[in-house]
């Protein structure tokens, strides 16, 4: 497919987005057509009613009020139409744009996990704001300049043709000099301005990352050097920017210069005509107005196709997004489902590349009510298993099964209902204290709440808050520490009272005096309830029924705590790296 | 804004000539019409073929001089501007670098990136359209007034007339309009910070199925968007048709007395054709206004942000000038009596710490969330001032030394694992710009981390992406201590840097510090007691006090505190 094509195509779809509004769609360009055409009406009446001002005692006052009775019809049509061309572009743009960005967002929530992981959340909300406005800004809004502009450009041209061949001709034979001179500006400028985005976008990077790890900079007393970077980037900005200013910044005096030949030109042949007799003055004066603002949509339309292009390649970075394919449909799968607390794994393969292998043959068989460990070095696999539990991602082989049912024969929904989980990155979001607490059951009366707060040692300082429960937490938690948000998280699971329980590090920003006590709310929780607990605390893993010893990717050794250390193999090994000394202590 | 006018100072030349040039061309232009006028009054009239070709020349002539003009005045507008802009920009990011944590953390770095981004180039546009229009639209739109005038006084009470009622609609248009522009920033901000907390709580969103619920949420930020967009744009939408009747409306005035005054043989035909001409120069004047009176409000707001910045004064001076002195007989560093409160804060998060540290010492900090175990260790490398009592080196306050040699003797490990883009061996480099091959692969060894370093397909040039996605927390993590042991640093902090580690590779790790870095001075902050457990004197810490210093041995017989994190920790 060409560049031509795929531009092609992307204008068509995102026309199917307006289509709901075509109705204003074709109310704006209707009414831009009347407006257009009324207001070319003018400087024909103007001529026609100079041509009853002669000189003294040779004005035909009956004549000039019976034209400016005209004008004064236009001019109010012409009014009225412009602002009805504005407002219905206002409102299928604005109306599109939100169906595009409701359209992005859905697609976001269905997409699979895996897409989000992998892709830079900064991209997806820059197309998410600024890749939509200017859509708005240069695709919608510029499509009905672009219309009125060349229906200008055509109506001007007839207009001229109609009042004098010759002057007309003349004016159509100098119009390749504007679009001549407008490509020869616009391809310099192209250049610079692709060079500059580029410098720009390198110094974003530079400033991101120095100035959001200030902290960082100081300590490693790089602020001397970091200077240096910045003014070196910041000298190539200048050296281009010059340049791209100097030369986008001709397009205008050149066009007026276009203008100003055009405009002289039919002040000659036009004079040289009225001479001969073969026009009035009054015609003249109409061509000079043409004349004078002739190059005017040729400058908007230059202006709007640069638009065009960058509306289209954001476009095009929206549709990305929307395209992603949406997890598979689990419409009519079982929905509801009694949860006996029985997991089962069996010869479960997976892996996040396909190159590199990670989780293979994998079997489990976890009776309700059981308490499972996952322990094992870092990268060993251990918050894998929890997001196919979950699945967050969908095994490669072999199968999960929840109270004897396939997962993937379940809603998603269905299945997720079924745990709790409170995982090592804690997620808020703006709002109270409330609503974050009973962001899992939105019903929950305050009683409740508080009860799940207290349960989960939240209370305390939840009540120091500077308006308790009623506190806004910020976007970037600011007012809470690593720890606090986690009690949080746990209280909002507290307060839904799952089936079964996923702890993924859970505690591990709280300290251990406040652990312990969470820890017994946590045991309280997981009476009779099926529970996987990723974890390092010794406390909580020898309490497990059975612990999964997880290694590169394969559970190499599962048991209880006290069958793992006589069979001495790499549980023993971790065990005494870890506590081998704490015993002694004792 | 005017305080930022004196950047101008370096372009004053461009400053004088640009809006100069400008000015001349204007001036050509409202030549045209009358020139157009004498073409047909005399030109016509006499039926003088030369004479309508010399004048049509002249036209031309004028055109071309203007072009030329403009093209001056927009190189000079170039040079400023953008010479304005990158000046400012490397002052301000020179400020920036001299602000200690405290002010940083007052002014938030998301907000002086965007003041370092935007609100410049905002800066930037304002000083081009300075030299480029700000002369030139009030002339052209005087001019054209006074143009009028002098070729009929009384017709020209028209003009006069108009040319206020314009500007008066463009002034209640823009004024009824430009309060929504921010309301619909504030939405828009809205509709990107929903969409960050979705995309980052993703699992937990999944978890508990509320996909419906952030679709509802997103959609009331949406809502609100566009119907404060549409609201605006009904608003803005009369701006282009008001002008456009009240400028029509006064040719048809014009038309109409000017047939009168043409009657009575005080005008001619060709003067009535320049009045129009002069309205219709007008009305393209006053558009631009409309923009520049935008550009300006948006520059003026840009340039309080700014100031703002500017305004922020670093609160660590660096006056001192003293060098480290290696041969003091002094402890390397005592705490006294310091206490310590973040700024606008009332409370203590520190209160009355006393401490002596002696060189190659490792000392174990400890202390439950939130009780001052990071803060204590902000106050070392002064990225705060203590509030109360004072610390010394080797016996010679803080304040004495200077900030780069003091800091220069510090390597520190924060609790959030950061990796620049670049090699890994450029994330070393950060620290010790000269570093070898061979004290990288020292560090990234005593870090633990050589064996999954090798094991990349470009081992110690192997590319961080996007911050160290593609490598593991616990990997992360180790780059970032070995990123502070290649300066093989006299004092090594490490703030609860272990904590994505398993505890073999926390083990191994501290065996391997304590026989690489004999003579450094180490901290360690953790929650872990055993990791602090051999240290040669453990800080306790509890809600900003220090509730317990001492061995291991000692303090879990006599302080509470850590008895009870240890009891919690230990089997």
């Amino acid at each position: 497919m060409t560049w031509q094509d795929e531009k092609g195509k992307a204008m068509k779809r995102l026309f199917s987005y307006a289509k709901p509004y075509r109705g204003y769609l074709f109310g704006a360009l209707l009414s831009s057509m009347i407006s257009v055409t009324l207001s070319l009406l003018i400087p024909v009446f103007i001529g026609k009613t100079i041509d009853n001002i002669v000189g003294p005692n040779e004005v035909d006052f009956d004549g000039v009020l019976r034209n400016i009775i005209y004008l004064a019809v236009f001019i109010g049509g012409s009014t009225v139409f412009q602002w009805i061309t504005a407002y219905c572009t206002n409102k299928i743009t604005f109306l599109t744009i939100k169906d595009l960005r409701s359209r992005v967002f859905d697609k976001l929530n269905y997409i699979p996990l895996e897409k989000i992981d992998n892709t830079s959340h900064g991209n997806i909300i820059n197309t998410m704001v600024n890749d939509i406005d200017i859509i708005s800004d240069g695709l919608l809004q510029g499509f009905t300049q672009l219309f009125s502009g060349i229906m200008t450009i055509i109506g001007t041209i007839g207009f001229m043709l109609s009042i004098n061949l010759g002057i007309g001709l003349l004016v159509i034979m100098l119009t390749p000099l504007s679009l001549f001179v407008a490509a020869f500006i616009a391809r310099r400028t192209y250049n610079k301005f692709t060079e500059q985005t580029m410098i720009k976008g390198e110094m974003g990077g530079l400033i991101e990352e120095l100035l959001g790890n200030q902290e960082l900079i100081k300590s490693f007393s790089y602020e001397d050097r970091s200077v240096e970077r910045f003014k070196e980037i910041n000298h190539r900005l200048h050296e281009c920017g010059v340049k791209a200013q100097f030369y986008s910044s001709l397009t205008n005096p050149s066009t007026r210069f276009v203008n100003g030949v055009v405009y002289a030109s039919v002040g000659i042949l036009g004079a040289f005509s009225a001479i001969k007799g073969n026009i009035s003055v009054g015609q003249l004066s109409s061509f000079l107005s043409y004349a004078n603002q002739y190059t005017k949509p040729f400058n908007e339309i230059s202006g709007v196709i640069t638009e065009l292009q960058s509306a289209l390649a954001s476009a095009k970075r929206v549709f990305t997004l929307i395209d992603i394919e949406a997890e598979s449909s689990d419409q009519d799968l079982i929905s509801e489902l009694k949860c006996d607390g029985r997991v089962r794994l069996t010869d479960v393969a997976f892996s996040y590349q396909k190159e590199i292998s990670l989780i293979e043959g994998l079997n489990l068989d976890v009776k309700p009510g059981s308490r499972i460990a996952i322990v094992g070095p870092t990268g060993s696999g251990k918050t894998t298993v929890i997001n196919l539990l979950m699945r967050f991602y969908d095994v490669d082989k072999g199968n999960i099964e929840v109270s004897g049912v396939d997962i993937n024969k379940m809603k998603r929904k269905t299945l997720r209902s079924m745990y709790g989980m409170v995982l090592q990155d804690t997620w808020l979001f703006e709002g109270t204290v409330w609503e974050n607490i009973a962001y899992g059951s939105p019903n929950a009366s305050k009683k409740d709440i508080i009860a799940a707060a207290k349960a989960s040692y939240a209370h305390g300082f939840i009540k120091r808050l500077p308006n308790g429960y009623d506190t806004i937490i910020t976007q970037d938690g600011g007012n809470l520490s690593q720890g606090q948000r986690q009690l949080l998280c746990i209280a909002r699971v507290m307060l839904i009272k799952p089936p079964m329980l996923i702890l993924d590090e859970a505690t591990s920003n709280i300290d251990t005096r406040t652990e312990i006590h969470i820890q017994k709310a946590f045991a309280k929780l997981m009476e009779g309830r099926t529970s996987f607990i990723v974890a390092h605390r010794l406390s909580t893993i020898r309490e497990s029924d059975l612990i999964l010893v997880m290694n590169q990717g394969r559970v190499i050794e599962q048991g209880s705590h006290e069958e793992l250390l006589e069979s001495q193999g790499f549980y023993h090994k971790l065990y005494n790296s870890q506590f081998g000394t704490a015993t002694v202590v004792k | 804004m005017l305080r930022l006018a004196r950047y101008l100072k370096y372009f004053k030349k461009e400053v004088i000539i640009g809006p100069f040039f400008k000015l001349l061309e204007a001036v050509f232009e409202l030549i045209v019409p009358l020139v157009m006028a004498s073409i047909i009054d005399i030109g016509i009239k006499n039926r003088d073929y030369t004479y309508v070709l010399q004048r049509g020349g002249i036209i031309l002539l004028l055109g071309f001089m203007g072009l030329v003009f403009a093209i001056i005045c927009q190189y000079n507008a170039a040079k400023a501007s953008q010479g304005f802009g990158t000046i400012v920009r490397n002052d301000l990011y020179s400020h920036i670098n001299k602000l200690s944590h405290g002010e940083l953390d007052l002014l938030g770095t998301n907000s002086l990136i965007t003041v370092l981004t935007n609100d410049i180039n905002q800066m930037q546009l304002a000083v081009a359209m300075l030299i480029r229009l700000v002369v030139r639209v009030p002339f052209l739109i005087i001019g054209a007034v006074v143009m009028s005038m002098i070729l009929d006084l009384k017709l020209s009470i028209i003009f006069l007339i108009v040319a206020p009622l314009v500007s008066a609609v463009i002034f209640l248009i823009m004024k009824l309009s430009v309060p929504y522009y921010r309301v619909r920033q504030k939405m828009l901000d809205k509709v990107s910070r929903v969409t960050r907390e979705n995309l980052s709580g993703a699992r937990v969103v999944r978890a508990f199925s509320k996909q419906d619920h952030e679709i509802n949420r997103f959609n009331e930020a949406n809502d609100e968007v566009a119907d404060v967009a549409i609201n605006v744009g009904k608003i803005s939408a009369f701006l282009n048709p008001a002008t456009f009747a009240i400028l029509n409306t006064a040719i048809l005035a014009i038309l109409w007395f000017g047939g009168y005054r043409v009657s009575d043989g005080s005008l001619t035909q060709g003067e009535v054709i320049a009045f129009v001409n002069y309205i219709t120069q007008i009305s393209l004047a006053l558009v631009v206004f409309a923009n520049l009176v935008v550009i300006f409000t948006k520059a003026a707001a840009s340039a309080g942000r700014i100031n703002k910045v500017f305004d922020t004064l670093p609160s660590i001076t660096d006056k001192g000038g003293k060098n480290f002195d290696n041969t003091s007989e002094e402890p390397l560093i005592s705490i006294d009596k310091v206490s310590f409160a973040y700024p606008r804060s009332d409370e203590y998060a520190l209160e009355d710490i006393n401490i002596d540290i002696h060189e190659g010492e490792l000392i174990g900090i400890i202390g439950g969330t939130g009780s001052g175990k990071s803060t204590l260790i902000n106050l070392l490398p002064r990225f705060y001032d203590v509030t109360k009592g004072e610390i010394r080196l080797k016996g010679i306050p803080l304040k004495d030394y200077s900030i780069d040699k003091l800091r220069g003797l510090f390597a520190i490990v924060a609790q959030k694992s950061v990796l620049f883009s670049g090699s890994i061996s450029d994330n070393l480099r950060y620290m010790k710009e000269d570093a070898t091959i061979d004290e990288i692969k020292w560090a990234i060894e005593t870090a633990q981390a050589k064996e999954f370093v090798e094991r990349l397909p470009e081992a110690y040039d192997a590319p961080i992406n996007q911050g160290g996605r593609n490598l593991s927390g616990g990997q992360r993590q180790r780059i970032n201590i070995a990123r502070a042991l290649v300066r093989k640093p006299k004092i090594l902090i490490l703030d609860d840097s272990f904590s994505a580690l398993d505890y073999t590779t926390d083990a191994n790790l501290r065996a391997a510090l304590k026989e690489n870095l004999k003579d450094t001075t180490v901290f360690i902050v953790s929650q872990r007691a055993n990791t602090i457990k051999n240290a040669d004197q453990i800080v306790v810490l509890d809600d900003g006090k220090m509730v317990g210093l001492g061995k291991h041995d000692q303090l879990y017989k006599n302080c509470q505190v850590y008895k009870e994190i240890c009891d919690s920790q230990l089997s």
